[in-house]
């Protein structure tokens, strides 16, 4: 599918050249050239008014693929507890799964964890494919990739979901590279395409101004990490069975390279930004780190968390664990008031699913506004006060 | 000590503005800059030249041909070498392709002790092409590095996590992906700016790297973009100005109309 250009009907007018986002086309001698960065987005097809722009569908061998068959959710887990991403994942797989008409897997790896394989099962999953090993427990990128992908190999599932995690998005391009097939990263969106069954993938990028949809036509799996906190839960059925395949996949110590010598955890309290029914943020316009002790106050009374813009972090006010948006959490929460907060497209790709969304600010322009259920503008430090005043009555 | 540090040049995505009448996106007047995390692996790269004597640290891109103002960039840092993988047949690649072709550019540059790159790039924020790479050299993989410190053959890194960090020692070879809590990167010196632009910059096409067209680019790519789009905007909700009092009294009522307070 690479994207061409019909020099007889290009009339020179550099729509395309200014569509691009990423500047991959330019004129030559009154005419567009498309260069080598050009990453068949298709963009500039519908910014040619001309037609002279046509995506051309590659030549690709047919492979046999009808021998995968299974969907699969990468059981992340640390300290044996699942990473609550994976719920949201068994959730969506088992959506997927029914709509290609399969079973649910779920591939588990760890020591001494079979309590989470039942636990598993009760979240949908149909089979759970338990790789049991001593040196599977820490999490290390070179154990995880080779159990992994032995359990593909083995069991050929047509598609694999990960947390886009630190752990997900560590090993899952890993795991990918070894399997030789697709993976795309950070998805917000998974659908079945009905005429073919295959899984159409949707992701932003460019810091959330472009959203794309992603095929993987003929590799298989087809493997996706998945932003945690877009997709909805699974349902937990004490009653539910299923079967535990185990694998005895022996590890040496030698294929080993790294060795986690310490774990520390972050000071202060562990921050549930995902979790959080409500959620206060600030942005710059809380004009310093004290801002968020009122708002703190705030979120205490609705029973929900703080959270912040890029600004406040990079200004050192609050840390990073807290940060909303395209490089921090993203989030849902029923009632999201954004305090100071002008709504950067970065900020906004992390909470504009928010099922309310309340933004306080002094500049009736700021884009905030523009996504906001409610807006008030004003003084955050009349306005907050107020609404904690009038809660009390 | 040898070090190869990947980058790539992105457009400054904090600069993309939505065209609000059309809906897309104006990329005109849009810098292209250093990815910023890649800015953070050189930093880190050029800091342990500092360190250690004998260290050459060489930048590594695959891009079009304006990428070479990106890399003189990097070389008025303070980077040894550049080279530029471009050539028509690398266009449209996936991270499985981009790599690939990275991958056999480094065995071509004779390997590394260390090999860099940014936690992800700005412009498609997929954080996958640094363990890609390091899986195809067969080379064990640190990815969202926040600090380093070198141990003879070993280096013992912290790797971010979300809710604190792990300390992890592994033997170099070795494939480190740098986040920006890493460092802060060294501006670049008037008289450097002058040297970089003496320097030669190594530029490799497809034969260069001995891979055929099937390997890299497009072709090679498992994944394919079937549409792109812009996000459409969240349909406008109620804004009121007025006295706080009122203000707050028309936002709680409205909430407990929805039952949400």
């Amino acid at each position: 599918m690479s994207v061409h250009i019909i020099n007889e009907k290009c009339k020179g007018c550099t729509k395309c050249v200014k569509s691009c986002p990423f500047d991959a086309l330019k004129m030559e001698e009154k005419l567009a050239v498309i260069q080598d960065n050009c990453t068949s987005c298709g963009i500039c097809i519908e910014a040619c008014t001309f037609d002279a722009i046509y995506k051309e569908a590659e030549d690709r061998k047919t492979k046999d693929l009808s021998a995968y068959t299974g969907v699969w959710v990468f059981a992340e887990q640390r300290e044996g507890k699942l990473t609550p991403v994976v719920i949201e994942l068994m959730g969506e797989g088992k959506k997927l799964a029914d709509e290609v008409g399969t079973y649910l897997g779920a591939v588990l790896c760890g020591k001494g964890v079979d309590g989470l394989a039942q636990e598993l099962i009760r979240y949908g999953a149909d089979r759970v494919f338990y790789c049991e090993d001593d040196l599977l427990e820490p999490f290390t990128t070179d154990s995880y990739a080779i159990a992994i992908s032995r359990a593909i190999e083995e069991y050929k599932p047509e598609i694999v979901l990960y947390g886009a995690t630190h752990i997900g998005r560590d090993l899952a391009p890993r795991i990918a590279a070894k399997v030789n097939t697709g993976l795309t990263a950070d998805c917000t969106k998974l659908e079945i395409d009905p005429e073919d069954k295959k899984l159409m993938q949707t992701r932003p990028a460019f810091g959330g101004n472009l959203m794309a949809t992603i095929v993987c036509p003929d590799h298989r799996p087809q493997m996706s990490t998945v932003r945690p906190g877009v997709m909805a839960k699974a349902e937990y059925d004490p009653k539910r069975t299923g079967e535990v395949v185990r694998m005895s996949i022996s590890i040496a110590p030698e294929d080993l390279r790294t060795r986690v010598r310490d774990v520390v955890k972050s000071l202060g309290e562990t921050v549930s930004l995902t979790d959080a029914e409500f959620i206060v943020s600030g942005g710059k316009g809380i004009g310093g780190p004290e801002g968020f002790k009122l708002l703190r106050q705030l979120a205490d009374k609705l029973g929900g968390s703080i959270g912040s813009s890029r600004a406040c972090v990079d200004a050192g006010w609050i840390d990073h664990a807290y940060q909303v948006g395209q490089t921090g959490t993203t989030v849902k929460p029923k009632v999201y008031i954004a305090c100071g907060i002008s709504g950067a497209i970065q900020h906004l790709a992390g909470m504009q699913s928010s099922d309310t969304i309340i933004a306080i600010n002094k500049n009736e322009n700021a884009p905030i506004f523009g996504v906001a259920d409610i807006g008030l503008v004003g003084d955050l430090y009349q306005i907050v006060p107020e609404i904690i005043a009038q809660l009390d009555e | 000590m040898k070090i190869i540090v990947c980058v790539k040049q992105v457009p400054d995505t904090n600069e993309v503005r939505i065209d609000p009448v059309k809906g897309t996106l104006i990329r005109e007047g849009v810098p292209s800059i250093l990815n910023p995390d890649d800015a953070n692996a050189l930093e880190a790269a050029l800091q342990i030249k500092d360190e250690l004597e004998d260290t050459t640290v060489t930048v590594l891109t695959m891009g079009p041909p304006q990428a070479d103002v990106m890399l003189r960039e990097c070389m008025a840092m303070g980077a040894d070498k550049a080279v530029l993988l471009s050539d028509r047949a690398f266009a449209g690649a996936d991270t499985w392709a981009t790599s690939n072709t990275l991958a056999q550019a480094i065995r071509k540059l004779g390997g590394a002790d260390i090999v860099f790159a940014g936690r992800q790039a700005i412009d498609g924020d997929t954080a996958q092409v640094g363990p890609q790479i390091a899986t195809r050299l067969d080379m064990p993989q640190v990815t969202y590095v926040q600090d380093i410190k070198l141990e003879g053959d070993t280096a013992v890194v912290q790797r971010q996590l979300e809710d604190g960090y792990e300390v992890i020692e592994v033997r170099m070879p070795v494939l480190l992906t740098a986040v920006k809590e890493l460092n802060t990167p060294r501006y670049m010196s008037i008289s450097s700016i002058f040297d970089a632009y003496e320097k030669e910059i190594t530029i490799w096409g497809l034969k260069n790297l001995g891979l055929g067209e099937g390997e890299v680019g497009l072709k090679a790519s498992p994944t394919q973009v079937k549409r792109s789009f812009t996000p459409d905007p969240k349909g406008k909700g109620e804004v009121f100005t007025g006295q706080p009092k009122e203000l707050v009294s028309k936002l709680l009522s409205q909430l407990r109309e929805k039952h949400i307070v």
